[in-house]
């Protein structure tokens, strides 16, 4: 089973490579108008130094954007979930502010903290992916059935038990679910920052260089690497998922 | 004070709509005996949900006092265990962590030990020996209100509410239930109160059955049922059942508006 796990999607990813590979064959395109993935290995073997350096930059400022994200997310989800005030107050709020192009903040961010680069990076990667944590969890404490709270209160728990043995658990697996999303967001808002604001940090910077130097090969050996790093962060929160919230998820024979 | 464990007077309640007051009870009046276990038939929306939620401390009434064991009711106590028609079942938890839940919360002077080894006794009891470690998601509906059952007698409550417990199960596994039901209050002797709209479920499982009006609800006729002992299901079928059946049956239709079984007020 675990050998099928695994060699499945490598076989998946295999026959992508290949196809990818015969199209830019078959059509004759040149180098600068598409790359093709045996043009990667030596980009990576040349810049292989700046792509160590620039994806640990790109990483760590979108784990740590996540991280917010979900830290604030939580709490805004929670305030909105117990009550009706704040989510009334609250969400044409958030829904407008999802609204605007996360692109057009890269400008605004970068003026309002100049020169704070790392600061600037994480900021719109939480900015841009928190959204969907703190509706989730709202959505999912306030669809809390009154039984299971009637089961607690009858016995005389406080609220704050009723949370941590109830809500909480409750609202994990749609937690989850908004998270697998704002991982995806987070890395596009980290990519945004470095392309758009010129201060030559991460991938996107990374990219931004093979495309004023006209390296395409470079250029698609950078959309690549940031996949895989995409893919890794993903299938960490599908770990995670599991163990906390592996409850939810119910065996076929059932 | 009085000598009645739940003794419940005049009780009246409104919930607040846009149309203005909406009167779901009004003059409301049930007294259950410690030992007792009194059924609470009524048609449908009368509020009988609103009742068990008042005795168990849940909200307040408007008029009236709700007494538990010479108190009066001011909030939840400890001293109530509820089970709804929803067995509501922490999915997350294994069928043995659920049945503990009450006794995280409630004080208790049972040991680690002790609360797991009563939590095992009741699922034997019920029949759910070997299914300790399954989860809710596992279960059969039956099963999983055999569960929740345990859960709401775990800690010893004065007090058992059931509020249509079996009301989502078939026929078949319901009159199981009823039986599990007999074997728990021997066991496990309990005062209750139980909501139900099945009225052979009403008069094989209490003593005591408090038929309600239409909204908003008092109580309309209290009949006192005499099947005494261990209860068989064929004890439905005898005559004496037959009639006490079909004067709660007539009782409801009056509170129903109707003043005969043909006629539709």
């Amino acid at each position: 089973m675990t050998i099928r796990n695994i060699l499945v999607p490598v076989a998946a990813l295999a026959l992508f490579g290949v196809l990818w590979e015969l199209l830019v064959w078959v059509n004759g395109w040149p180098n600068y108008v598409m790359a093709s993935p045996s043009d990667l290995p030596p980009a990576y073997a040349r810049y292989w130094e700046l792509f160590i350096v620039m994806g640990w930059q790109t990483l760590w400022r979108t784990v740590v954007g996540l991280v917010l994200a979900i830290v604030v997310g939580v709490l805004l989800g929670m305030v909105m979930g117990f009550s009706k005030l704040m989510r009334d107050a609250l969400y044409p709020l958030l829904v407008g502010f999802n609204a605007i192009p996360k692109a057009t903040l890269v400008p605004i961010v970068a003026l309002l903290f100049v020169g704070q680069h790392n600061f600037n990076t994480v900021m719109i990667a939480f900015l841009i992916s928190f959204f969907p944590i703190a509706v989730s969890v709202s959505i999912g404490l306030s669809t809390l059935e009154p039984e299971y709270r009637d089961i607690l209160r009858s016995l005389g728990a406080s609220k704050t038990t009723i949370f941590w043995k109830i809500a909480l658990p409750k609202t994990l697996p749609e937690f989850f679910g908004a998270l697998k999303v704002a991982v995806t967001l987070a890395f596009i808002g980290t990519n945004l920052m470095e392309i758009v604001s010129p201060h030559g940090r991460g991938l996107g910077a990374l990219f931004d260089s093979g495309k004023t130097n006209s390296d395409y090969p470079l250029m698609f050996a950078v959309l690549i690497a940031l996949a895989l790093m995409g893919i890794v962060l993903y299938y960490v929160v599908v770990a995670l998922e599991k163990i906390f919230a592996g409850w939810a998820e119910r065996s076929p024979s059932y | 004070m009085s000598e009645n464990l739940i003794e419940i007077k005049g009780v009246r309640h409104a919930y607040q709509t846009k149309a203005g007051p909406l009167p779901v009870l009004d003059g409301l009046e049930l007294s259950v005996p410690e030992g007792g276990f009194a059924a609470v038939v009524g048609p449908s929306g009368c509020g009988k949900s609103t009742l068990t939620r008042l005795i168990a401390g849940l909200m307040k009434p408007d008029k009236g006092e709700v007494w538990l064991h010479g108190d009066l009711v001011k909030g939840p106590k400890s001293t109530v265990g509820m089970a709804f028609q929803n067995p509501v079942l922490l999915e997350w938890r294994t069928i043995l962590q659920n049945v503990m839940l009450p006794l995280e919360i409630v004080p208790t002077k049972m040991s680690k030990r002790e609360q797991e080894e009563r939590a095992r006794k009741l699922l034997a009891l019920v029949g759910l020996e070997g299914f300790e470690d399954k989860r809710p998601s596992e279960l059969s509906g039956g099963m999983r209100q055999r569960a929740s059952l345990c859960r709401s007698i775990v800690h010893k409550p004065e007090v058992l509410i059931l509020d249509e417990p079996f009301g989502a199960l078939d026929a078949f596994t319901r009159e199981d239930l009823w039986q599990t039901m007999h074997k728990v209050k021997a066991e496990e002797p309990f005062t209750g109160v139980l909501i139900t709209h099945d009225l052979r479920e009403s008069i094989f499982l209490a003593d005591q059955v408090v038929v309600l009006s239409g909204r908003p609800a008092k109580t309309q006729y209290v009949m006192d049922v005499h099947l005494t002992g261990q209860r068989d299901i064929e004890h439905l079928y005898t005559p004496e059942s037959a009639e006490a059946l079909n004067i709660l049956r007539h009782q409801i239709q009056i509170a129903q508006g109707r003043t005969d079984a043909g006629e539709v007020a």
